[in-house]
């Protein structure tokens, strides 16, 4: 749901821009408490297998297609700051290099999908999961579907205040087709992650999205 | 701590994130996603403009066939994802506490 450039008037760009800017900005902050250093190269690398993964489009219905967006599968293994810093960086990539997403819009697609959507996932996954540790299933499955499904009604919120369609238009549609899209993101995101789970169950068996504790 | 320093899932997850590229997004669907399905029953989809002229648009380094180009311009992609993050992230940690 990478949002082009047109789409958007330039008070929604630059409402959506300041809110994002912000909020990475204070992702970055609460980075340090939380991310063990140590873990770094599995958080590039993992940022890496979510870009690839939003390559790959998959048929849902109606001649309509979805890809990953990756803020569940990232908060669960890394917390919500990290994973917000992550596809942020996935987000410039995709619009610098690859035209993915306007230039003008990569404010509003980092504050739906790197920070409203992965909130959402944090938010969700930490209601169900409470402070469990280890690889839960169902909380990852939910998680994942309510992140792609908050992360559409943002831009809807935004093509209804730009004025492009009705907000009673707009909100049916895209939470609609996102709701779809969604369950191929809890598929995808709870398949990795329980084999991520069998494989290395260190992974997951850190409180998953808890600041770090100083003392062990 | 969780992952010892000298772990090397990061080569494996790397690997995988290659895997991908080379493999499933040559054979991704085409049609349209979520919010280009409404920009088209909506009759807004003539809006999208492109105003930055990206290197690489739509996933297809220029110059080469079909598949090739987007495998290749899937493991560009790849590697500067992964470049990038961990060298944010590592800023990001120096920087001082407040």
């Amino acid at each position: 749901m990478h949002i082009p450039d047109g789409f958007l008037d330039p008070r929604t760009l630059a409402g959506t821009a300041v809110m994002g800017a912000g909020a990475v900005g204070y992702a970055t902050s609460r980075l340090n408490r939380e991310l063990d250093e140590g873990r770094i190269p599995v958080l590039a690398a993992m940022s890496a297998f979510v870009f690839a993964a939003q390559m790959v489009n998959f048929p849902i219905a109606g001649g309509t297609s979805g890809h990953l967006l990756g803020g569940a599968l990232l908060t669960i293994l890394f917390g919500p700051w990290a994973a917000c810093l992550s596809l942020t960086a996935v987000l410039i990539i995709q619009a610098l290099v690859f035209g993915d997403g306007g230039i003008t819009a990569l404010g509003a697609n980092i504050l739906n999908m790197a920070v409203l959507g992965t909130l959402a996932a944090y938010l969700t996954y930490r209601l169900l999961a409470g402070r469990a540790t280890g690889f839960r299933p169902v909380a990852t499955f939910v998680a994942s579907w309510v992140s792609v499904v908050v992360a559409a009604v943002a831009a809807a919120l935004e093509l209804a205040l730009a004025g492009t369609l009705p907000l009673r238009v707009a909100l049916p549609a895209m939470a609609s087709w996102h709701a779809l899209i969604g369950l191929g993101e809890g598929i995808i995101t709870t398949a990795v992650l329980a084999y991520l789970a069998r494989v290395r169950p260190g992974l997951l068996g850190a409180r998953p999205s808890e600041p770090a504790k100083v003392t062990a | 701590m969780t992952e010892p320093r000298h772990s090397r899932i990061h080569w494996w997850m790397l690997a995988a994130a290659g895997l991908v590229v080379l493999v499933l997004a040559p054979v991704a669907s085409s049609w349209p996603d979520g919010l280009e399905r409404v920009a088209e029953d909506h009759g807004f989809i003539d809006r999208a403009m492109t105003l930055l002229q990206a290197p690489i648009p739509d996933y297809l380094l220029p110059g080469l066939p079909g598949s090739a180009a987007t495998a290749l311009a899937g493991l560009l992609g790849v590697a500067v994802t992964f470049f990038a993050v961990w060298g944010v992230t590592r800023l990001a940690l120096r920087t001082p506490r407040r």
